[in-house]
């Protein structure tokens, strides 16, 4: 063992951030367990106990998670998935990711409020902006065509009564 | 013979015939596009079912499906950034005849190659998946436990590098699988009431497939330009012909048998059809420099396979691919329960959507050819409007469902899952089809408990189910005593580990 550590020492890569997914399996694991075990015994027709399948389900979520936590400490590095507009040479921007679940999360808190047909523009226009684009007008005036455009695609074209929020009698 | 005329007279009704055409021209174009898969279309699509007919959005759905398929390759060709993993093999060659000028022609025996292996596939679908209802028809609960349980295992252990990662991301989905109150009491529900019916699988696909993937493109947006081979009309000369027709059957040889195992894929047929070509070719020292064999069996065997998922889709209730688990979604959500049963009780749809098959295949070649120029122009949609657009509609699909602003909140935490399992790379297939499956798993072992009054023996009591169970411990064993004898791995394991090293740089 000392040996092979001797010959390479700086080549081991250890993902720390493995060892959050692997507890993050664990606390899920060890939640659907314990949801499991307050369970009430089934009705009487029940064969099959319901807390038969959440205990198999969040045992082995628990065992992954061991196994993932050991890979890991093994130097198991994953490989992260490409695609075309992939670029894995570079660092991952997590600010850019950050903004944009802001601005999902700005949707989420005003869509109640203002409709989807004014918060859809708005979350178009703010990804727009946070991806790069700098032509803000013409953004916002893309959003507003298509969340305005669904809408009524919903309404009319569907038939489905899509909440018109604070615009209920304008549009 | 005479329910697939009846089919075709369902299929060629007016609005039908325009549910193909948006279908096959809506899966064209997200499969050129980056970012975007069929199945994440299909998800984003599954809306429309509230007001669809079922033939239409089936019809539709297959078109996306088949289209999808179709337009990867022309990404692959055009750009030497493959979108789906079953197109990966056709970049291989079909970028170095891009770039040797010879994009027209390798554009012109992938739309081709695919008319000829979709036409063939469907055939042998429109073949099987009537007798293979007819022969399920007959299975008890037992083996139907052990037929779901047999996709599982294989999907998440065959597919993928990983077999660790595989069966993480299959516990989440089951684990997802549980919430709501089927049991008749609540199960991870938080005390929530929103999720006592669970939570939505259109929230779940959209979330994982859409959300994720834009994030995950957020975080890693590609600062250089891609470069884009510019392409004229394809056609193809005598001498292509010639070269094409052989790896054209041959691939679909390949893709379809593979398409509907329970754990098929595209992959797989696309690298054995590639290795064959280079074998069998009178022109190897082409390969690797632009083979129009390495892109005409590839491309065939990845629609036939397509083909061939719709077998277990139709006739067993069993997705074996991402965009076949979306689709069966759409069915539940029509109230439909895909299976034996399906044929005997919705007779109109299941042969309409066949014979629709028919009818997107030849749509696909009729409009592939001449639009090939368009869809090349697609490729330069500038990436901000792009994903902006893709979070756009993921939120307006979720939103659908219920109108509720909860529903975008459990859509935005999977989409943060989605984002943690391609940094982690684990796959989304094991996960989708858990959700799908894992309540169906559970209600077919209640049954066959139920039935047998609490004895599991009767798990074994069917000669399918045992069969089963041989194969997922062929499957889960075979591999680790090859690990344990150490280098004893066959050749053609060998290959495709080399063909990958190749392909991945």
């Amino acid at each position: 063992m000392s040996a092979a550590k001797a010959d390479e020492p700086s080549t081991r890569v250890v993902d720390r951030a493995q060892y959050a997914l692997a507890a993050f399996l664990a606390v899920v694991g060890a939640y659907v367990l314990y949801d499991a075990a307050t369970l009430s015994a089934g009705f009487s027709d029940q064969v099959l106990s319901p807390a038969a399948f959440p205990y198999v389900v969040g045992g082995a979520l628990v065992v992954l998670a061991v196994l993932l936590a050991v890979v890991t400490a093994r130097g198991d590095v994953p490989e992260a998935e490409a695609g075309e507009d992939v670029d894995l040479t570079e660092g991952a921007d997590w600010l850019t990711v950050a903004k944009l679940v802001g601005v999902f999360v700005v949707n989420i808190v005003l869509i109640d409020l203002l409709s989807w047909a004014i918060t859809g523009a708005l979350l178009f226009a703010g990804c727009t902006w946070v991806l790069g684009s700098r032509t803000h007008v013409r953004d916002l005036a893309i959003g507003a065509v298509m969340s305005v455009g669904t809408w009524y695609g919903f309404y009319v074209g569907l038939g489905i009564p899509i909440p018109a929020g604070i615009l209920d009698g304008v549009l | 013979m005479d329910m697939l005329l009846d089919g075709f007279a369902t299929a060629l009704t007016p609005i039908n015939l325009l549910y193909a055409c948006i279908g096959v021209l809506l899966g064209t174009s997200v499969g050129v596009l980056p970012g975007i898969g069929p199945a994440m279309t299909v998800a984003l699509l599954l809306p429309v079912t509230y007001n669809v007919s079922p033939e239409g959005a089936l019809i539709m759905f297959a078109g996306i499906y088949y289209g999808g398929m179709y337009g990867g390759s022309t990404t692959s060709i055009l750009l030497n950034t493959p979108g789906e993993s079953s197109s990966v093999i056709t970049a291989i060659e079909g970028n170095k005849m891009a770039k040797a000028g010879r994009a027209a022609q390798a554009l012109a025996t992938a739309a081709i190659g695919s008319f000829v292996a979709g036409t063939i596939g469907t055939v042998l679908l429109v073949a099987l998946a009537p007798s293979v209802a007819d022969w399920v028809v007959n299975l008890g609960a037992p083996s139907y436990f052990a037929i779901m349980l047999l996709a599982l295992v294989a999907v998440t252990a065959v597919l993928g590098d990983s077999k660790l990662r595989g069966f993480i991301s299959l516990a989440l989905g089951l684990s997802i699988g549980l919430v709501g109150t089927s049991t008749g009491q609540p199960r991870l529900t938080f005390g929530n009431s929103l999720l006592a019916d669970g939570i939505d699988i259109v929230v779940v696909a959209v979330a994982i497939f859409a959300i994720g993937e834009a994030l995950w493109v957020a975080a890693h947006l590609r600062r250089r330009p891609l470069e884009i081979t510019p392409v004229g009309r394809p056609w193809m000369g005598r001498a292509d012909w010639s070269r094409s027709w052989r790896p054209w059957l041959r691939g679909t040889a390949y893709g379809f048998p593979f398409g509907a195992l329970p754990a098929g894929g595209a992959e797989m047929p696309t690298f054995l059809s590639y290795i064959t070509e280079r074998r069998l070719s009178k022109h190897p020292e082409e390969f690797g420099h632009g083979a129009i064999e390495g892109v005409a069996g590839p491309e065939a065997a990845n629609n036939a396979s397509a083909a061939g998922t719709m077998v277990p889709l139709l006739a067993l209730g069993l997705p074996t691919t991402a965009t076949a688990a979306v689709i069966l979604a759409s069915m539940q959500s029509y109230g439909l329960q895909p299976g034996p049963g399906l044929f005997d009780n919705e007779p109109e749809l299941v042969w309409g959507l066949l014979a629709s098959l028919f009818v997107a295949n030849t749509l696909l070649l009729v409009l592939n050819l001449p639009l090939a120029p368009v869809w090349a122009k697609l490729l330069r949609t500038p990436r901000p409007y792009l994903y902006a657009g893709i979070l756009f509609f993921a939120s307006l699909g979720a939103y659908s469902v219920n109108f509720q602003w909860f529903d975008l909140l459990v859509l935005l935490a999977f989409g943060l899952l989605g984002l943690a399992m391609r940094r982690f790379a684990l796959p989304v297939l094991p996960l989708i089809i858990g959700v799908i499956l894992g309540p169906q798993l559970e209600y077919q072992l209640g049954q066959a408990l139920q039935l047998s009054e609490g004895d599991w023996t009767t798990l074994l009591s069917e000669p399918v189910a045992v069969v089963a169970y041989v194969v997922i411990a062929l499957i889960v064993l075979v591999p680790l005593v090859a690990r344990l004898r150490g280098g004893g791995t066959d050749p053609l394991e060998k290959e495709l580990d080399d063909l990958e090293k190749e392909v991945r740089p």
